[in-house]
């Protein structure tokens, strides 16, 4: 293997799968996966309409559950669950099938493009609701838009049910709206600032609050239904604030219309592209980000008009993403690289999401809107490499008959460091040289 | 595989309850027809024999490793005397208590067919009981090869371990029980972990911090899960004497302790896996209860180390060493070897103790006299060495 193959590999890639067959041009490789189509099959099949179900059903299991106490007890609390979490069941299936995917995939620079924008447009779990709507979101506004122009995807992100749950704009309901008027009920300008902050422009935009709450009256109505007959994304006229707007100088009509042409505003903002090109070069060349190269994406999705293919496509064609060894692995990076090596199945490996719980990465469980750090700093504490260590020799036991040394060698071919490759030939187990392995700083990052 | 219930009726609480334990040790187990149990031990990594069983007796051996042998038998934290020329190292005291109760035997100067002084091959070689590497182990093989006339026990074949060793690997089932949690590595493995990461900026200098943060917080913090990690063997081997000493329990265990490989420093890193060994054979006992006077254990390494000290007080790869048989059914209370000697001429390529017994011999003895394995399945067990006698005596009559 040369080092171009085995930068692609781990670099833009999720790790060589086993001794799968190497590319014979890796640039052509990468490129030709950002021609698609996107060869993922996700087993649970994940959709909207089986999420929101599953929201539903267990909002009715809570109400009748509440009924029944009030009747036999006279109190409104204490609520057991009477029947399956249908909402932590979707979940799991999605996050199996998810895995399963990045384990098993012939496209891991296309699924790495598909993981980063995951983060970029982080939903979390910790809000309640959006448990069984995860897996859909990635499959439906992510995953068919990593090539596609970044305002395709922000549109689609905007209007999902597990975007529009998460960052509360479901509950947003203009003063001055019908609803608002009856309800009480204000603003939730909690989607109008992330969008804003995290998901486009970002402060550096020099944006005032006046814009945050006037993008947020322009949201209002952007919800999701609950009790039609056909679950998801409503706009509600009821509560959408009427009137035109004005949000970072320019004017702005009411209705559905007003959002969209501030969406498509914001997602072709010169700051946008500054800004996703900073967190795409940090994703794939280093965590400070050479200027020059953000300056090169930036302009590739500048004259693209945010083409997120033509600008991946520019990573590929950076010499400094072909330098070795810059970026650390986050836990779920490191994970995932170790379990191709051994080409496990999730079947094989069905304790992965709580590896990846105590390893500090949960999936889909980001603390916050701004998602999984993408710096190693924020990674490489003390106790996390030490649990990252532990986890390494538990896994390590998996190695079975392999020779360590051609496992390395399939995981880094020159990437490995003859210092690293003399530590596994003096180690007493196979177990041991493949923990070696696994620890080296060699394998950590990528 | 039922296997929660089944640990449950032992007393194994649960799975959670090992979880953790597999760090540095793991256990196999799988039925077979027969009342016998028979367990075998892999120490990987070559345990030194010459420190753990010294030959005292032996002029030579003080000139090849005086730093290396515990004080003489009679002088503070001595060699247990084990009749005039051997001692046993003082940490193992549950086996020197065996040793005076007659089940304890010690093998000598024995080794493997392997001469390759690799860790991996020789551990595969052992494993497979020839001098190749055989996709199945000799202890399946022999499994398989069991008489089945007999009422088969209903009990379930399992590994506590994330995989089934070679040595229990094959077409016989046996199942696998791997115990969810993390799993620490030996002292020696951090210490090589950390050496590799030295020189890099960010992964060095966080591991030498989280080493010393988690030694700073074993001791404020006793009986912290350093404290139970450090006792994952014996945990593990209670287990297994729990679920071999059921009347309808598995019948043969594989289990397996790192942390032999002491190139460094022998004498401190030796103790603590001898401790293990030492308390996990003890805990053995124990959970069997009255099924110890049906047991026999093997307990072999891959090989032994050199004769002679290197420059960072520690022996590096070699050839012969000791094995042990134990257990209420071996007759022991002695040491079996045609002691090649320590002195000028007599060391295996002039640098290790000679190998005069070969380790299948005594594996062969144990399935033939203790599991009745036919003699005629021996030549499958162990191929390629049909013509080696099992050897006789290691049972008790």
């Amino acid at each position: 293997m040369d080092t171009q193959t085995a930068q692609a590999l781990v670099r833009f890639g999720l790790g060589r799968r086993g001794d799968a067959a190497l590319p014979a041009d890796p640039r052509q490789w990468l490129l030709g996966q950002l021609r698609g189509p996107d060869p993922a099959r996700i087993a649970s099949e994940p959709s909207t309409a089986k999420g929101l179900a599953a929201v539903i059903a267990d909002r009715e299991q809570r109400r009748q559950a509440r009924a029944a106490t009030r009747l036999s007890t006279g109190a409104e609390t204490p609520v057991a669950r009477l029947g399956p979490n249908h909402a932590h069941e979707v979940y799991e299936a999605d996050a199996k099938a998810e895995l399963d995917n990045a384990l098993t995939t012939p496209t891991p620079f296309r699924e790495r493009l598909v993981w980063f924008w995951t983060n970029h447009f982080t939903v979390s779990i910790r809000q309640g609701g959006c448990q069984p709507l995860v897996g859909a979101f990635i499959e439906e506004a992510i995953r068919p838009h990593v090539t596609a122009r970044f305002e395709a995807m922000l549109m689609a992100v905007m209007r999902h049910p597990a975007m529009l749950m998460y960052l509360q704009n479901a509950e947003s309901v203009g003063p001055d709206s019908p609803a608002g008027q009856r309800t009480q009920r204000g603003l939730n300008e909690n989607l109008a600032r992330e969008c804003m902050e995290l998901h486009t422009v970002s402060p550096a935009a020099g944006y005032t609050q006046a814009d945050v709450t006037n993008f947020a009256r322009i949201l209002t109505g952007w919800s999701v239904d609950l009790r039609g007959p056909s679950p998801g994304f409503l706009f509600r006229l009821m509560a959408h604030e009427p009137g035109s707007v004005t949000f970072m100088g320019l004017p702005f009509p009411p209705g559905e219309a007003g959002g969209v042409a501030a969406l498509t505003f914001l997602a072709n903002h010169p700051s946008t592209h500054h800004f996703l090109a900073t967190k795409l070069v940090r994703q794939f060349i280093a965590d400070d980000p050479p200027p020059h190269a953000v300056r090169r994406i930036e302009a590739v999705l500048r004259d693209s008009r945010g083409d997120l293919g033509a600008a991946s496509g520019a990573l590929v064609d950076l010499p400094a993403a072909w330098q070795p060894g810059s970026k650390y692995r986050t836990p779920q990076d490191y994970v995932i690289a170790s379990a191709r090596l051994l080409a496990l199945d999730s079947s094989a490996i069905p304790a992965l999401p709580g590896i990846l719980a105590g390893l500090g990465q949960p999936l889909w469980n980001a603390p916050a809107p701004n998602g999984w750090s993408d710096k190693a700093s924020d990674w490489a504490a003390p106790e996390a490499i030490m649990r990252r260590i532990d986890w390494s020799y538990g896994f390590a036991g998996r190695i079975g008959d392999h020779d360590p040394a051609e496992l390395a060698e399939a995981a880094l071919g020159p990437l490995l460091r003859p210092e690293t490759l003399t530590a596994m030939q003096h180690a007493g187990s196979r177990r041991d040289a493949f923990t070696l392995l696994l620890t080296s700083p060699d394998f950590q990052r990528r | 595989m039922p296997l929660t219930r089944r640990a449950a009726l032992l007393g194994l609480t649960s799975a959670v309850s090992l979880s953790g334990l597999a760090g540095r040790a793991s256990l196999a187990l799988a039925a077979a027809p027969t009342d016998k149990r028979f367990v075998v031990v892999i120490l990987r990594g070559a345990m030194d024999g010459l420190t753990v069983v010294p030959p005292y007796g032996d002029p030579g051996l003080r000139n090849l490793r005086a730093v290396l042998i515990p004080p003489l038998p009679g002088q503070p934290n001595g060699l247990r005397d084990l009749g005039g020329f051997y001692g046993l190292h003082p940490a193992l005291t549950n086996m020197y208590a065996m040793y005076q109760a007659n089940e304890l035997l010690i093998v000598h100067a024995a080794a493997g067919p392997y001469r390759s002084r690799s860790h991996f091959e020789a551990q595969d070689y052992l494993e497979s009981g020839a001098d190749h590497r055989l996709t199945s182990g000799w202890l399946n093989r022999a499994v398989g090869a069991l008489p089945s006339d007999q009422q088969a026990p209903t009990g379930l074949a399992l590994a506590v371990s994330v995989t089934v060793p070679l040595v229990l690997r094959g077409p016989a089932m046996v199942g696998n029980w791997a115990p969810h949690g993390f799993s620490t590595p030996e002292p020696e493995l951090y210490a090589r972990i950390a050496q590799l990461n030295h020189d890099d900026r960010l992964t060095g200098p966080a591991i030498a911090d989280g080493l010393r943060a988690r030694a700073f917080a074993a001791d404020v913090m006793p009986g912290a899960p350093d404290e139970k990690d450090r006792y994952a063997f014996p945990a593990l081997a209670e287990a297994a004497g729990k679920l071999l000493g059921a009347s309808d329990g598995p019948r043969i265990a594989a289990m397996e302790i790192n942390g032999w490989d002491t190139h460094v420093a022998q004498m401190a890193r030796l103790d603590q896996p001898l401790r293990q060994l030492d308390a996990g054979m003890g805990a053995l006992k124990s959970a069997l209860g009255p099924a110890w006077r049906q047991t026999a254990v093997l307990v072999m390494t891959e090989f032994g180390r050199t004769a002679h000290v290197n420059g960072d007080n520690g022996t590096d790869h070699g050839t012969a060493t000791v094995a042990f048989a134990l257990g209420g059914a071996v007759a022991g209370g002695h040491v079996r070897a045609n002691w090649p000697g320590l002195g000028p001429g007599k060391l295996f390529e002039n640098r290790d103790l000679a190998p005069t017994i070969d380790v299948r011999e005594v594996a062969m003895g144990l399935l033939a006299g203790h599991l009745g394995l036919p003699s005629g399945a021996l030549a499958q067990v162990f191929p390629g060495s049909a013509t080696d006698a099992p050897m006789r005596g290691l049972l008790r009559a």
